[in-house]
């Protein structure tokens, strides 16, 4: 099921779901509304990208249900529901030019018309790299491949956006810089908007909605202006490194 | 990360290519076993005898030619680790990677100049008034020739050990004061002893399957090997049943010792250098300088002197006589022909079992069946080093004689063997760069909906064609200098440059064999320098 709407976002709702890794399992129950901006956030090895990857498609639950837009999406592959998702790195085909890459948003076959390519142009003018349609991603630094990524993530137009910490590896300003912008871009699309992050400090930026996770299971969810205030969480005091547990 | 079609399709394609490789093999093996089965009455006192004495050599060969080659690497490696900066290092460096690609009957022909009847080494002896000549012909010449490709070998799995020592552990042997020898025992004696045993196990397999270099200086009921002995008993004494018995003989050692490699740790991993400058400051002294010089002027002068001499007599013959000739032209357009098709053969072969492997590796955590699927789509690739190429061609001529006419066969069966001969070295270059190539564009290819078709054309032909013709050179290179398969099959009807080189050298036509020398060195080392300049060090199979 692809949905092709301009705006708004889509539920995301894990029912039962569970899936083991080797001697790693996990087990989340979650239901996002359509349109919020959530940040998910634990230590690491907690589960956080097999959350993330639970809902792009990438892992199949072994028991549960996927449901996105109230729609199930259990059996279906990353390319048919209705997600974009930023990775860490690696987000461009480094063979490609940047504008053949964001055009792979739009048609996997590359057949472009003239209203595509003026979408293209837009989409990068939006993420502040106008004009870098020809550049190859290697002449790009770090922060501008992945500004690139979602202009990608923009002309796909897909209404659930999933960033699974696509800018732990940028210095703070940058950062700071790209989470501003993604929150603008959650703004004017009204996309759902889920990102993993370890830093408490981003998701207090920009999110309306903390998950906390801890050994592959969700502890607890909250308002993320106080999220990090709380002190009935299991194991949040241990994970922002408060010693008076 | 692949579509369930994908991941479907790549693992038919495995299965089908571990079929047609298994039917290959049962092809070879089923006649041996059946044969010997029926060929009871053959076994004699004087047959046993025979059988145990040629594997005796065998053993015995193999043996030796292993201590010494990996007994002279160690002083070169730590030589080489040592003085990290003089004039040519980088040159004699690489120089360890030459023997491998020149082709054996070249080499050897080389070694002969050297160190043969007439060769330098004797007339200098002759000269100095030492009265009686080195001989080459026999065990002596056995040692030396495996000891010239193996010992750059073992020398290079070790070099590239010890150069991933923490640049750390430098500093630290400098502020603590530490002498040559505490350096040696405590930080480079460990890193080679980490590769020891693979690097042994490796050049053992080699010398124990090696057929050129015996067949060319050994041979004689004193100094022959299974290998040899099996090519002797189909092309000689025209002897089925004997070659038979051998063959299966064959199998077992190596087949034993593929179980002894994997006891003692599996096969030696070269990962690379780190690239970090390693600033060594252990004290020096002028002893020292002298011992590293000297292990290094006559570890380079043993490798220079037959490459030298190659290129001198090469150059020496009349090439231009020789490239007028219709029988040069045709074994190098032979040669090429068959090397091309068996490249692309194993190249293709190796990808398919590699990308197969990879589909099926996330299925493995919970399908016993696909941890099988992944066991054998690995091991079919090391298939040739348990049945090696005399035998399986032994096998397929057992099973064909009588039936069709063998010769006429044989640039198919060439092309199948050396096909099967570059896979280990294939899948080396493939295995990794697929893999990389995976982890890259897999999650997003599949997050894009790029799939099938479009996917290949897209993003993997982009991704893997280096990787691919830098194996497929390596493949071409393997197959244009082999003297195995050939040397069974060949013939009036299919000749290649090695084998007309060998009947060149068997009419004493020793300036035509130079001249032919030359030329397979320069295109074998021509289609090796072009894959290494496409690749990095770590990358590389050889």
């Amino acid at each position: 099921m692809v949905n092709q709407m301009q705006s708004g976002g889509a539920t995301i709702v894990l029912d039962g779901v569970e899936l083991g890794l080797g001697d790693f399992a996990v087990s989340f129950d979650l239901d996002l509304p359509a349109g919020g901006l959530t940040a998910i956030t634990g230590p690491s090895g907690a589960g956080k990208s097999t959350l993330l990857s639970l809902v792009a498609g990438f892992e199949r639950p072994a028991r549960g249900r996927v449901a996105l837009g109230g729609h199930d999406v259990t059996r279906l592959g990353p390319g048919e529901r209705p997600v974009s998702m930023v990775f860490q790195e690696n987000n461009l085909f480094a063979h490609l030019d940047v504008g053949t890459n964001i055009a792979l948003g739009i048609d996997p076959s590359l057949k472009l018309g003239k209203a595509d390519r003026e979408r293209i142009d837009d989409a990068l003018a939006r993420v502040g790299l106008d004009g870098y349609a020809r550049r190859k991603p290697g002449e790009l630094s770090g922060g501008e491949r992945q500004r690139v990524a979602i202009a990608r993530c923009l002309v796909r137009r897909r209404p659930i956006l999933l960033l699974d910490e696509p800018f732990a590896a940028l210095g703070p300003g940058l950062k700071a810089e790209m989470l501003r912008l993604v929150a603008a871009l959650h703004r004017e699309t009204g996309m759902s908007v889920v990102m993993v992050t370890h830093e408490p400090a981003d998701a207090q930026a920009i999110a309306q909605t903390v998950v906390f996770v801890k050994d592959g299971r969700i502890v607890a969810d909250g308002n993320a202006r106080d999220f990090f205030a709380r002190t009935d969480v299991p194991g949040l005091a241990a994970y922002l490194g408060k010693n008076d547990t | 990360m692949l579509t369930n079609g994908e991941r479907r399709r790549w693992i038919v394609g495995g299965g089908l290519a571990l079929a047609l490789m298994a039917a290959l093999v049962l092809a070879a093996v089923v006649p041996l076993l059946v044969a010997t089965a029926g060929g009871a009455e053959a076994r004699s006192a004087t047959f046993d005898t025979y059988i145990w004495r040629v594997t005796r050599f065998t053993l015995l060969q193999a043996g030796l030619s292993t201590l010494l080659s990996v007994a002279l690497a160690i002083p070169v490696t730590s030589a080489l680790a040592r003085r990290r900066r003089f004039f040519g290092r980088e040159w004699l460096v690489r120089l360890l990677a030459v023997p491998l690609g020149l082709p054996q009957i070249v080499a050897t022909l080389g070694l002969l100049a050297v160190w043969g009847r007439q060769g330098l080494v004797n007339e200098a002896l002759l000269a100095a008034g030492a009265g009686y000549p080195v001989s080459i012909y026999g065990l002596p010449g056995i040692l030396l020739a495996h000891v010239f490709f193996n010992m750059p070998l073992a020398a290079r799995l070790m070099l590239f050990e010890v150069e991933r020592t923490p640049g750390e552990y430098w500093a630290l042997a400098g502020q603590l004061s530490m002498r040559r020898s505490a350096v040696f025992r405590l930080i480079e004696w460990p890193a080679i002893a980490r590769v020891l045993p693979g690097a042994a196990g490796l050049v053992f397999m080699l010398c124990a399957t090696s057929f050129t270099i015996v067949l060319l200086i050994g041979g004689g009921p004193g100094a022959t090997t299974i290998e040899v002995a099996i090519y002797q008993a189909l092309r000689f004494d025209f002897d089925p049943p004997r070659a038979v018995v051998l063959g299966l003989f064959q199998i077992v050692l190596t087949g034993l010792v593929l179980v002894a490699l994997k006891c003692l740790g599996g096969r030696a991993e070269h990962g690379g250098t780190s690239g970090r400058a390693v600033r060594r400051q252990e004290p020096d002294t002028a002893l020292a300088r002298t011992a590293d010089g000297t292990a290094i002027a006559l570890g380079a002068a043993f490798l220079l002197a037959p490459m030298a001499a190659i290129a001198v007599d090469g150059l020496r013959a009349d090439l231009l006589r020789l490239l007028g000739e219709g029988a040069v032209w045709r074994a190098i357009g032979t040669s090429l022909a068959i090397a091309f098709v068996a490249g692309c053969l194993g190249v293709l072969l190796a990808l398919v079992l590699a990308a197969a492997r990879h589909a099926a590796l996330p299925l493995a955590m919970r399908h016993a069946s696909a941890r099988a699927f992944c066991a054998s789509t690995g091991a079919a690739s090391s298939l040739i080093l348990l049945v090696p190429p005399i035998v399986l061609g032994a096998g397929w001529f057992v099973a064909l004689h009588g039936v069709t006419d063998v010769f006429a066969l044989a640039p198919v069966v060439v092309v199948i063997i050396n096909a099967m001969m570059a896979l280990p070295f294939v899948v080396r270059v493939v295995e990794p760069a697929l893999a990389s190539h995976r982890a890259r564009t897999g999650r997003l290819a599949l997050s894009l909906g790029i799939s099938g078709w479009r996917r290949m054309r897209l993003v993997d032909w982009p991704g893997l064609r280096r990787p691919l013709f830098v194996a497929l050179a390596f493949a071409m290179a393997l197959s244009l200098g082999d003297l195995g398969a050939i040397a069974l099959f060949g013939g009036q009807g299919t000749t290649t440059l090695p084998y007309l080189l060998l009947q060149r050298m068997g009419s004493y036509r020793t300036a035509d064999a130079s001249g032919l020398a030359l030329l397979l060195a320069i295109v074998c080392l021509a289609l090796m320098t072009a894959g290494s300049l496409g690749t990095r060090e770590e990358e590389r199979p050889w």
